[in-house]
């Protein structure tokens, strides 16, 4: 049995089923409410889910049971007296150590707990940047959305702001330092790109076994980096891609060779190219890529799959994958991406999914 | 006279031209020559205020520039979709 957190524009969808056929939706909470994002720690088992009221702000909230009682993360908001506002929270990540957790959000910040989830702190390294007056910010906001600990090493970190680029810590988030080279921006002219620090990074994942490698989708680019994030290389040029625009992004964690994206026509024009619903797939760092889609739609479907609306379950041969789309639409493969089928369909638009 | 840098789908509106020479001192006076010129680009790059559009970036040369901005001979105005335009929640 597979468990899926659905986060949509009208609240979270507990989706359960088996791999090959329709999910059932065990639970809905926050109706009406977007929820932007929501995990199970799989240390503790604590369901916690981003969710922002139109009316009444960003809230992280907490259970145990997705079908009960929601609570109140503590501390989650920007300091009082400041001119900013938190506006949305983009992710949440567990940690290297026992109860720690991040969280990635606008403007531009990141939040600390040390509890499991019930309080939360600013990380003021990052809040602090004297460049922080010059991030831009994407069509999302400012958002810090892709968090890439190190495995079994809390003093190293990375993670991606759009549109501010890359940051890597090596004191467990004390200093931060950007890491953005070999990025091209090509949003912007070509005698502006040297030295431009607008970079709309629009995710990233580490490969678990080899934790210097970092594959990454950005706004026109698909790159890797061998060198923990220092550097980046291109790997989505002339390599079988239609093309190096999307958002979402997978990587197996026994193969860092591996990763999956679900590229979209380009920036004025997000919808799967020519139709099809594809996840491409490469097993060679991004020398090639080979395209999925037995079982997706292959006609007439122009989907938008959003940045966190793609993850997985288990490795190797056993990876199973999963993505919603905004039409509502939400499809899994059980076998690493060689065969799909449909998981749950008319459901809200599918802002994020995240395997229990 | 500065040159004026459009990218689809602007330069389709300026009748597939993707550079064009106009008059003006400023990045406003550049920008309303074009919408004389090409009369189908109105209210793309400049809205009803006669400000840039929020989710348009002008550069002149390699720098951000804004409409009251001062542009001379060979200047080049890149006029480009900025990365904060788009769907909400996507980017």
């Amino acid at each position: 049995m597979t468990e899926l957190l659905v986060g949509t524009k009208k609240g979270l969808f507990v989706l359960r089923g088996d791999a090959g056929g329709q999910f059932e939706i065990a639970a809905r909470a926050f109706a009406g409410e977007p929820v932007e994002f929501a995990i199970r720690d799989p240390r503790s088992r604590r369901y916690l889910a981003s969710m922002t009221s139109g009316w009444y702000g960003p809230k992280v909230m907490l259970a145990d049971d997705p079908a009960g009682e929601w609570r109140e993360a503590e501390g989650v908001a920007l300091p009082e007296g400041d001119d900013k506002a938190l506006k949305r929270i983009w992710t949440i990540v567990p940690g290297e150590e026992d109860g720690l957790l991040y969280a990635g959000g606008d403007p531009g910040v990141l939040f600390e707990s040390r509890d499991g989830g019930d309080t939360w702190a600013l990380n003021q390294g990052l809040w602090g940047q004297p460049t922080r007056p010059d991030w831009s910010p994407g069509a999302g906001g400012l958002c810090l959305h892709s968090i890439a600990t190190w495995p079994g090493d809390s003093s190293r970190l990375a993670l991606a702001i759009s549109a501010a680029g890359v940051w890597l810590s090596d004191d467990g988030g004390e200093t931060w330092r950007r890491g953005n080279g070999g990025l091209v921006p090509r949003y912007v002219p070509e005698e502006a790109r040297e030295g431009s620090t607008d970079l709309c990074v629009h995710n990233f994942h580490r490969a678990a076994k080899q934790p210097e490698r970092l594959f990454m989708q950005f706004h026109g680019g698909v790159y890797r980096s061998d060198d923990a994030g220092e550097t980046w290389t291109d790997i989505g040029t002339d390599s079988g891609l239609p093309s190096d625009f999307g958002f979402p992004m997978v990587v197996d964690p026994d193969d860092p060779d591996s990763a999956f994206v679900i590229p979209l026509i380009a920036d004025l024009d997000r919808v799967t190219p020519d139709g099809r619903v594809r996840v491409y797939e490469t097993r060679d760092a991004g020398v090639t890529w080979q395209a999925h889609g037995d079982g997706l739609p292959a006609e007439n479907a122009y989907l938008t799959i959003l940045r966190q609306a793609f993850d997985r379950e288990g490795s190797g041969p056993e990876l199973g994958l999963y993505f919603g789309a905004t039409s509502g639409d939400v499809f899994g493969s059980g076998d690493a991406g060689s065969t799909w089928f449909t998981a749950a369909t008319m459901l809200p638009p599918v802002y994020s999914v995240r395997v229990a | 006279m500065p040159v004026v840098r459009l990218r689809a789908p602007l330069s389709e509106l300026a009748g597939g031209r993707r550079e064009i020479e106009l008059e003006g001192s400023t990045v406003a006076e550049v920008l309303r020559a074009l919408e004389r010129e090409h009369p189908d680009v109105e209210g793309w790059i400049l809205d009803e205020r006669g400000r840039i559009r929020e989710h348009v970036n002008v550069f002149v040369n390699k720098d951000y520039g804004r409409e009251e901005t001062p542009v001379a001979d060979g200047d080049r105005l890149h006029v480009l979709p900025a990365i904060s335009g788009g769907e909400e929640c996507d980017d």
